[in-house]
């Protein structure tokens, strides 16, 4: 027996800046996601069609495309939730160079995760005793409130302030400094509220909040900002960063 | 925005807050009460308490303005930060003229 419900119209992007959507139709079945959808045009319509994915468990971040106007983890993102009326649009990641179709150029992404000193510096060797974490402090509690993240790059494309400002390091990579910096094992953090307090760093942030509400992991990376904003901020008052 | 305009922005920011509220007190009890021009310039005229609660206002106002102009131009517009910096700079100095003019014209004798 079929497990083909009905028929979804399907537009996707096809090209690179320039290019437009081509609509195709896709049986829709049970427990369907969007990667299922795109995967389906690929291997039965047009296999010239480039798109990224690897786990399809929603845990390597690789398969973030725009559906229907939003950013959205698309392997773990049910066609039922996201179709209305039958319909799907699937686009590339906004605010990312497009490399072809749905693959988008995530360098500029990593590249600010980077400059925000999103590396864990270490504070000791390998020959010292291992620093026991206690689960329960408030330190260890907000790091671990961002320690999920899976750079998908769904906040970065969703961010308004990352579409009008090129030099805004973007949530993803402010959530990853916000995690080391409440690290206690962690050793570089007067270099990393520095390198987050220029221009475009968190006080860029206008605190829209659409990385909390379309961040897949349920993160709040709007919290994280929030929380660097007031750490950078003590750290000049006090004169242990500068201007 | 770097940190030292955000925290200038907050500080003044902190500071407005209750000079505001205060301020709209005072239009409320000024019309309350039907005080003319002239009961008000009676108040203030030689008043240091008038003269530098309003001074503190305008120079919160004009370096939270300031900043606030410089961050719009520097987002919105073709002007990027060195020019923003300088628009918003001269949009402060005027603000903190006019303002200076006004407490000037409600407190000198």
């Amino acid at each position: 027996m079929s497990d083909t419900l009905s028929e979804l119209s399907v537009s996707v992007w096809r090209g690179v800046a320039e290019g437009r959507y081509e609509t195709y139709t896709v049986p829709q079945r049970a427990s369907q996601t969007v990667l299922d959808v795109v995967t389906f045009v690929q291997r039965h319509i047009d296999p010239t069609l480039s798109y990224r994915f690897a786990c399809r468990v929603g845990v390597c971040g690789s398969c973030a495309m725009t559906v229907n106007g939003k950013p959205r983890w698309t392997c773990r993102t049910h066609v039922v939730k996201v179709a209305g009326g039958g319909r799907l649009e699937i686009g590339p990641l906004q605010n990312l160079p497009v490399i072809k179709d749905l693959t988008t150029d995530m360098e500029v992404f990593f590249e600010k995760w980077q400059a925000a000193k999103g590396v864990f510096a270490p504070s000791k060797t390998r020959h010292d005793p291992i620093a026991p974490i206690r689960p329960d402090t408030p330190a260890r509690m907000a790091a671990d409130a961002g320690i999920e993240c899976i750079n998908c790059g769904v906040c970065y494309a969703g961010c308004d302030t990352v579409r009008w400002n090129s030099e805004y390091l973007g949530p993803a990579a402010l959530t990853r400094a916000w995690t080391l910096v409440n690290d206690e094992r962690d050793g570089g953090n007067t270099a990393r509220l520095q390198a987050i307090s220029a221009s475009g760093g968190c006080h860029a942030c206008h605190s829209h909040q659409s990385c909390q509400e379309l961040c897949p992991q349920t993160l709040n990376p709007t919290a994280s900002i929030a929380g660097l904003k007031r750490r950078t901020a003590a750290a000049y008052l006090k004169g242990e960063i500068t201007a | 925005m770097n940190v030292q305009l955000y925290v200038w922005q907050r500080l003044t920011a902190a500071v407005m807050a209750p000079l505001v509220l205060l301020h709209i007190a005072v239009i409320f009890y000024a019309t309350r009460q039907d005080l003319t021009a002239a009961d008000i310039l009676s108040r203030t005229r030689g008043s240091i308490a008038w003269a530098s609660y309003y001074g503190l206002f305008v120079a919160a106002v004009s370096i939270h303005a300031a900043i606030g102009v410089r961050n719009i131009l520097a987002e919105w517009s073709p002007l990027k930060n060195r020019r923003a910096d300088l628009t918003g700079a001269v949009f402060g100095l005027a603000l903190a003229v006019l303002g200076c003019r006004a407490i000037a014209a409600v407190v000198l004798p």
